[in-house]
């Protein structure tokens, strides 16, 4: 379905993406739990993880740690297990 | 009329910093109904009139995600105005929260906070032109430094519900705060500052590690040294010079008897206030003179790095570790606020998300985290006997945090969810909200944990007049010697350990028992049961059942450990 893309995971340190596609859509969210995934999901696109979005990686805990990930003025963390649902296109 | 003000708007905008510019010294913080969801919630002048205010807890959008954020929802069904605080150096994403208040039928008005910072990196917003899309009223503030609160506060009449804008889609809204952005907001080229620079060192494992490690070693020292200057030059004066002479005459009133006994002290006539068990000496200098100065000094750096926005960045770096053990980055809060008082600790363990993170977390924090009592003793008592012995308890209980919490991970049904956390750029933390804020929790605590700490001493007083003490520990005597080779006065002090341990501690130690018997028996009594009032509030937080089985696997683990330790150290 998108031949360029790979997961999150797999961009290096330092490294930015475009956002192409997240799995998981708008139903059962990066992991659909008790609270509404809807809302979860929307945590997600407000913080800027939205399809079209450009995306950079700060750094990456070893062992399978999480994703620190710059998109626009805002930094956050992710696990690795999310991170590996956001697909992008290196840039 | 204006009656009730809830402040709203995403984590990390300023949002308390603008409560308490706009509160006065009358704040309070206090549990949702229903919920294990703390706010705070102060009062105003309006026009002369006193107005409530409401902190609430922080959202990225009124479809919540969380407890905190329905309880943030649900407190808009009785506000008369909101203060939608925005960061102004995010103004996309805080538009969201904007538009989906304004799509209600609210009164809104607007703070764009961080509003210097904004203009720092070259981020200039039009906030008339905002001001006329949005048809509220929109006022840039500082609130670290108070600059734009004055006219906020003048313009909290002016708030209204504008009619323009209408409920809608998410994608609708999204393409709306496109089109809003690119009207209202210019960025210029941003140039790599030195705050960036010590993000990426704090945040990368190869420097972050060593750097964290720096930061907890060095609010360790700096709780010590508030905790014990607290202690000997505020609350040991206060005891021995004002409140024991009292006491004694309160005795001398009241005469030898099993009244005296409970009230004041075991021996008549002598008050020793760390081990006299009167609940009107012991009871009350526990918690307000050996336990409250080091809660104010944990609350207080605890309060510095959340405002200072550290703790994400730590949580990032610990997250690999506690995600192993069922929890995810923040279960380094509990454990940091239990090496001051369990309490504290487990009460802060509702900042995990779910049922079975929290279980862990709680079950973990009494197992294996003495307390700063506890660790004192611990200190004099092994620590005379060689390093060595000390690195055998420590090093143990290192290990059972690690093991127990891998198996109940592996165990436990329920989720435990990674993490997923916004790191805020490092902000100079105000003086003021983050005093304010550690006011608020040294409340919280004393009152909700003082009474129950008094409650346990009153129990233990009055088994122990009654002989249910002794007969316990008959009881269990036989035991301690057959299972992990301890003379069976021990047992006296195992079940004194409900109450207080660092008292148990120390009774061990007067038992004359070689090291590795000590080193035994102090583990054990570390690791198989909570002090009453850590009791208390794990039944609170966890509820009776799991609570019951946190208990069963404290006393197993305790048990277990015990013949371990006895066969390794002692032999058979």
């Amino acid at each position: 379905m998108h031949k360029r893309g790979i997961p999150l995971t797999h961009l290096k340190k330092g490294k930015t993406g475009r956002i192409i596609y997240i799995h998981g859509g708008h139903h059962g969210g990066p992991h659909g739990r008790h609270h509404g995934a809807h809302g979860f999901q929307r945590r997600f696109h407000v913080l800027g993880i939205r399809v079209g979005q450009i995306i950079r990686v700060d750094s990456k805990q070893p062992l399978m740690g999480p994703i620190t990930i710059s998109v626009g003025n805002s930094q956050m963390t992710i696990g690795r297990g999310i991170a590996h649902k956001i697909i992008v296109e290196e840039l | 009329m204006i009656k009730k003000i809830v402040l709203m708007g995403n984590p990390n905008v300023g949002k308390s910093v603008v409560f308490s510019r706009l509160t006065g010294a009358k704040v309070i913080s206090s549990n949702y109904p229903g919920t294990t969801v703390d706010y705070s919630k102060g009062k105003m002048l309006l026009d002369g009139k006193q107005v409530e205010i409401i902190d609430a807890p922080g959202t990225y959008s009124l479809e919540p995600s969380n407890k905190a954020e329905e309880v943030a929802v649900d407190m808009l069904n009785d506000a008369d105005v909101v203060i939608d605080v925005v960061d102004a150096t995010n103004l996309e994403r805080n538009l969201y929260l904007a538009l989906e208040l304004l799509e209600r039928d609210l009164p809104v008005i607007i703070a764009l906070n961080i509003w210097d910072e904004a203009k720092h990196i070259g981020i200039n917003i039009d906030e008339k032109k905002l001001e006329k899309i949005l048809g509220v009223p929109v006022v840039p503030t500082v609130a670290l430094t108070g600059e734009g609160i004055k006219s906020l506060v003048s313009k909290i009449k002016e708030a209204k519900s504008p009619k323009k804008i209408k409920p809608t889609s998410e994608k609708r809204r999204w393409i709306e705060i496109g089109s809003i952005i690119k009207n209202v907001e210019t960025v210029e080229h941003r140039h790599h500052t030195i705050r960036d620079r010590i993000n990426d060192l704090t945040i990368r494992p190869l420097t972050g590690i060593p750097i964290a490690a720096g930061i907890i070693f060095i609010s360790f020292w700096i709780v010590r040294l508030i905790g014990e200057s607290i202690i000997s030059y505020i609350m040991n004066p206060i005891f021995e010079q004002g409140y024991k002479p009292l006491m004694l005459g309160f005795g001398e009133w009241l005469g030898d008897g099993a009244v005296y006994n409970i009230l004041i002290s075991d021996t008549y006539g002598v008050i020793e206030f760390t081990e006299s068990f009167g609940i009107l000496t012991t009871g009350v200098y526990v918690p307000l003179a050996m336990v409250l100065p080091y809660i104010i000094a944990f609350y207080f750096l605890l309060s510095l790095l959340e405002d200072s926005g550290y703790l994400p960045r730590l949580a990032t770096l610990v997250d690999n570790i506690f995600h192993r053990l069922g929890m995810h980055g923040f279960g380094i809060i509990p454990l940091f606020l239990g090496f001051g008082c369990n309490v504290p600790g487990l009460i802060a363990t509702r900042t995990l998300e779910t049922r079975k993170q929290r279980f862990i977390a709680a079950t973990l924090l009494s197992i294996a985290v003495p307390c700063m009592a506890q660790m004192a003793l611990i200190l004099a008592f092994i620590g005379s006997k060689g390093l060595y012995y000390l690195g055998i308890v420590f090093i143990t209980l290192l290990i059972l945090y690690i093991t127990i919490g891998i198996l109940l991970n592996k165990v436990l049904t329920g989720s435990s969810p990674e993490i997923f956390l916004e790191i805020p750029p490092y902000r100079r933390p105000s003086l003021r909200a983050t005093g304010k804020k550690t006011w608020m929790r040294i409340k919280w605590f004393l009152k909700e944990a003082i009474p129950f700490l008094f409650i346990g001493v009153a129990i233990i007083n009055i088994l122990h007049v009654l002989g249910v003490i002794q007969w316990i520990s008959n009881a269990v005597q036989p035991f301690m010697h057959g299972l992990f080779g301890l003379p069976g006065e021990s047992s006296v002090a195992l079940v004194t350990g409900f109450v207080r341990k660092d008292l148990a501690i120390g009774m061990l130690g007067s038992l004359n028992m070689s090291a590795e018997q000590l080193v035994v028996a102090v583990t054990m009594l570390t690791i198989y049961f909570p002090c009453v009032a850590s009791f208390v509030v794990l039944v609170k937080e966890l509820g009776v059942k799991d609570m019951i089985k946190a208990a069963s696997i404290m006393i197993c683990t305790a048990v277990i450990v015990g013949i371990i330790l006895r066969f390794i150290l002692i032999g058979v």
